[in-house]
């Protein structure tokens, strides 16, 4: 017995020995089941996402292309990578410093840090950008300070970042911290025996033991920063060229009929999206080799 | 050649939050013994190893290496070499870097090349017996082989005091017999004040030169196996020795449960 199992991989071992007890439902559950699924991402996933494409080359390829070459959404597409950088760089500090703090440490306000690291999910975008809005605007609790010192906020770059950072705040934080709490503080205990700094802890044994999940997160946290519509929507003030990402240069050539130009626009957006997935489904597996295969070591012996 | 210290306890008081760990505890322990803490779990006897580490900070209480007051040391300084219950390596560094671990953070103030750290490295696997799979993963080594390089680890800064948590908690009976005895022989060649936790008594018995028998956060007996066999001094330390009525044997079902250690994945073997 013991001499089979030693070559298998753990999860071939549970299946080989408990595959033959699981029930299986009748033929026709399954084709309900699994059809119904299927349909679902059909129609809400699949027919989508084609369709961006079909309609972004609808008019040919020299349409796309001068659309997306067009100086406006050169523009927007600068302005979303660069906010989108510069959110994820501050949310990627944030979250390392959270979690750390989060989950080595016991603090009395722990629960509350926590349940404010998720305000940002469960708050409208939109009305997080009215709150953008209500305190730097011009009738805002701000501003008149901000007027009077000429700093200039809404309608301006940093009320874009400031709201893609609130609608991204919690993504690293919330991927990091159960990957870490799941790792004790053991190694870093052993490592402090040894002599080492807190910032030798944490270069050398830490963060190689988050690496996965932590692009994990950085590229979930990506996606969501450049997709951004909702909070942007309203404290941008859609300048072409200046104030208008990406998402937002979509609705704006939709609503003046460019169909087609819209739509090339989304197919980037939607390529972007793809190749993170992609990326996404990488780190996962990683994160598995990484993390679990020793978990499960740890608990066999 | 190490330095052999004393160390002395005096009043290490510990609680967390209403629960007592370690009641106003002393204790000396002798140049370059191995002491056993033996007690159930939940007796405080890992709290107390803590606090010679500096892991864990006493509510009151001071630790003396020698004549140097550890009180105020933290972890980093104190010079311990702790072996984890789950040995703790980390897991992706391969053998060779994980023993090297502490001699590399402080390369500098030693003033050690990496040439120097490799030799003395090496030199320290073969101690352990595991010359030539220092390029090994701690996940590839089978659990006595992680529990070697846990203590190679240990020992590669040179410690004052080697300090070890249920060393052989996590092996099974075959291994674990074979490696306390390894042990005993290695420490006497060592010549380190040695201190290690368990909750097994034959286990203390075979390998300790002084046994504390720990209960409810006190210490109910110190003495040399055989002082603790012949006269326990409470009704504690008899039954939790054994030495009053012998233990009833398991039932017999016990027997036909399987047992989960064949299915373990002894990799590298």
């Amino acid at each position: 017995m013991s001499q089979a199992v030693l070559s298998e991989t753990p999860t071939k071992l549970l299946t080989k020995e408990f595959g033959r007890v699981v029930h299986r439902d009748p033929l026709w559950a399954r084709v309900l089941l699994i059809g119904t699924a299927a349909l679902f991402v059909v129609l809400l996933v699949l027919v989508p996402v084609i369709f961006v494409f079909a309609e972004a080359l609808s008019k040919g390829a020299s349409v796309f292309w001068q659309a997306i070459n067009d100086r406006d959404a050169v523009a927007a597409f600068k302005l979303t990578a660069y906010t989108s950088a510069v959110a994820v760089a501050l949310n990627l500090l944030f979250g390392l410093a959270a979690s750390w703090a989060i989950t080595k440490f016991s603090f009395r306000w722990k629960s509350f840090l926590i349940t404010l690291i998720d305000l940002p999910f469960s708050v409208s975008p939109v009305i997080s950008g009215l709150v953008f809005v209500l305190l730097f605007g011009a009738q805002g609790w701000m501003g008149p300070w901000l007027q009077a010192h000429e700093i200039k906020i809404i309608f301006a770059w940093p009320s874009i970042l400031l709201a893609t950072i609130f609608v991204t705040f919690p993504f690293i934080a919330r991927e990091l911290m159960p990957v870490m709490e799941a790792q004790g503080h053991e190694e870093e205990e052993a490592a402090v025996t040894l002599g080492a700094s807190g910032w030798q802890i944490f270069w050398h044994v830490t963060l190689p033991n988050i690496r996965w999940a932590l692009f994990y997160a950085v590229i979930l946290c990506s996606a969501r920063a450049i997709g951004e519509f909702g909070a942007v929507s309203v404290v941008s003030g859609h300048i072409r060229g200046e104030t208008n990402t990406a998402p937002l240069h979509v609705e704006l050539l939709y609503n003046e009929y460019a169909t087609a130009a819209a739509f090339s626009i989304a197919a980037m957006l939607t390529l972007f999206a793809l190749a993170s997935l992609v990326l996404k489904a990488m780190a996962e597996r990683w994160i598995t080799t990484d993390a679990y295969s020793d978990f499960i070591f740890r608990s066999k012996t | 050649m190490l330095s052999v210290i004393p160390i002395r306890l005096s009043n290490i008081h510990k609680k967390f939050g209403n629960f007592v760990a370690s009641e106003n505890v002393s204790l000396d322990i002798r140049p370059g013994e191995l002491l056993a803490l033996l007690g159930p779990s939940g007796s405080g006897k890992t709290t107390l190893l803590r606090v010679i580490a500096g892991l864990e900070t006493q509510d009151n209480g001071s630790v003396f290496f020698g004549e140097e007051d550890m009180t105020n040391i933290g972890p980093k300084d104190r010079r311990v070499g702790f072996v984890f219950q789950h040995y703790a390596l980390f897991k992706h560094m391969n053998i060779l870097q994980n023993v090297a671990f502490g001699l590399q953070v402080r390369k500098k103030r030693l003033g050690l090349s990496n040439a120097q750290i490799k030799e003395r490295v090496l030199e320290l696997l073969d101690l352990v017996q595991l010359g030539g799979i220092e390029r090994r993963l701690p996940s590839q080594l089978s659990g006595g082989q992680r529990q070697r390089v846990a203590l190679a680890r240990a020992l590669a800064v040179e410690p004052k005091v080697l300090l070890l948590d249920e060393p052989f908690g996590a092996l099974d009976a075959k291994v674990r017999r074979e490696l306390r005895r390894w042990l005993r022989i290695f420490h006497q060649q060592m010549a380190i004040t040695t201190v290690f936790v368990t909750h097994d008594q034959d286990e203390a018995m075979e390998i300790a030169d002084r046994i504390v028998i720990m209960n409810h956060g006190r210490i109910e007996q110190i003495g040399t196996p055989q002082e603790i066999y012949k006269h326990p001094a409470s009704d504690f330390v008899s039954e939790f020795i054994g030495t009053g009525n012998p233990p009833a044997p398991l039932p017999a079902y016990l027997d036909a449960v399987p047992k989960i250690k064949e299915y373990e994945v002894e990799a590298g073997r």
